[in-house]
């Protein structure tokens, strides 16, 4: 088992980055394994081991989902983006140019444990995005 | 996006925003001593009301023959506000750039929901439902000697504790404010700083915690101490006139103890 979810040495990010990265990892692992049930299921004939890769890939959406949320849940700006574009009728880059204008306010980047999660403009959601900061101290 | 907080009517630009909340946030997270030692869950947004403790009330209410009624018991969010005014001189002064834009009020107010963030969680708020850490803990308080020299003795005392009762580490320490500025200041015999002999000791961070008394030493395993939060630390808006606009910080939570074995207090000795 490698290390690769970090592109920065481990030992000077704090824990929430690390969490983070961690979470990062998993989503894409979930998403790859999506693909592969999906490529699978398009040339499987037999009927029960379909049925067994169908279940199987429904339990991927759940963990792909929960993933998501997750990080979500501690990126405010990613968050507002998503909300702007997931489960909307219409033009999907239409949507997504739309939400990222709107979150975007001149702020850098909002990467939890950077400490700069702000989404400070009116029209946000007004949270200051602190949540956990576990594992900080001295 | 219209929310709760009615942001949006606040005759605030979006750079307005971005200083208040910059400077909120700035004052809000160096005393934010519970969010660095306790299990944080949420924030599961201003509609999550209360905490489910898997329990129900043994009090049987039904008035009807033949059917039992019990009522669930549930631990209700407490809701923080803390108000302060912001001059909308000030506010246009920082439109035009203005680096030193006066926020005292919101700075007061930021001091004063992490005193009581710290307070409830620490120690408690009995009339919010909260029993705290140090209030809650079985353990006898270990009274410190007033020379903070030996106070690493106190912590690896409340360590010992700890693992006597099979409470395993690492362990925080949150620190109130006089103990914070004595551990940071005093370097022991040799010069070896305290903080580092401390750290040691603990295997985990040493946090100031404004609004405790003394210290509270407390396992970092984690599934023993949880607070749920529903809506994060947000500012939103009440008023305004022609000279300043009213706004407020608020979040709401509740928290338990779940294993009231996990925590040791550090006190001062009596008659200083």
């Amino acid at each position: 088992m490698g290390f690769d979810q970090y592109h920065e040495p481990p030992e000077e990010l704090p824990e929430q980055t690390r969490t983070f990265a961690r979470l990062c990892a998993s989503l894409t692992e979930e998403a790859e394994a999506i693909g592969w049930y999906e490529q699978r299921l398009a040339v499987e004939r037999d009927p029960e081991a379909a049925a067994i890769m169908s279940d199987a890939v429904g339990e991927e959406y759940k963990h792909f989902s929960m993933d998501l949320e997750f990080l979500l849940r501690k990126t405010p700006k990613w968050r507002e983006i998503a909300r702007g574009v997931l489960f909307q009728e219409g033009d999907v880059v239409e949507h997504g140019e739309a939400a990222e204008a709107a979150a975007d306010d001149g702020t850098d980047g909002d990467a939890p444990g950077a400490g700069s999660a702000v989404e400070g403009v009116a029209g946000g959601d007004g949270s200051l995005g602190i949540g956990s900061l576990r594992g900080e101290g001295l | 996006m219209s929310n709760h907080l009615l942001r949006e009517h606040a005759p605030i630009t979006e750079q307005g925003w971005k200083l208040i909340d910059e400077e909120a946030r700035e004052r809000l997270l160096p005393g934010l001593a519970a969010r660095r030692l306790v299990d944080f869950s949420g924030p599961r947004g201003w509609e999550h009301s209360a905490t489910n403790l898997g329990r129900v009330e043994r009090a049987n209410v039904s008035e009807l023959k033949g059917v039992e009624a019990n009522r669930r018991e549930v631990l209700p969010l407490i809701e923080l506000r803390s108000r302060f005014q912001v001059s909308r001189a000030e506010l246009r002064a920082g439109d035009r750039g203005a680096e030193d834009v006066d926020f005292a009020d919101l700075d007061v107010a930021a001091q004063r929901i992490v005193e009581a963030e710290n307070t409830a969680v620490f120690h408690s708020w009995r009339k919010a439902g909260i029993e705290g850490i140090a209030s809650s803990s079985p353990h006898p308080a270990i009274v410190r000697k007033k020379n903070f020299d030996e106070y690493p003795g106190c912590v690896a005392r409340a360590v010992e504790l700890l693992l006597r009762n099979g409470i395993e580490g690492p362990y925080g320490v949150a620190l109130g404010s006089e103990d914070y500025t004595s551990v940071v200041e005093t370097a022991e015999h040799g010069g070896y700083p305290l903080l580092d002999h401390l750290r040691k000791i603990t295997g985990g961070p040493l946090v100031w915690a404004p609004g405790v008394k003394g210290a509270i030493v407390l396992s970092l395993r984690g599934g023993d101490f949880a607070f749920d939060c529903g809506e994060d630390l947000s500012v939103g808006y009440e008023s305004h006139d022609a000279d300043s606009v009213s706004l407020y910080i608020e979040e709401s939570y509740s928290f338990r103890v779940l294993t009231p074995e996990a925590a040791v207090a550090i006190v001062a000795p009596k008659g200083r």
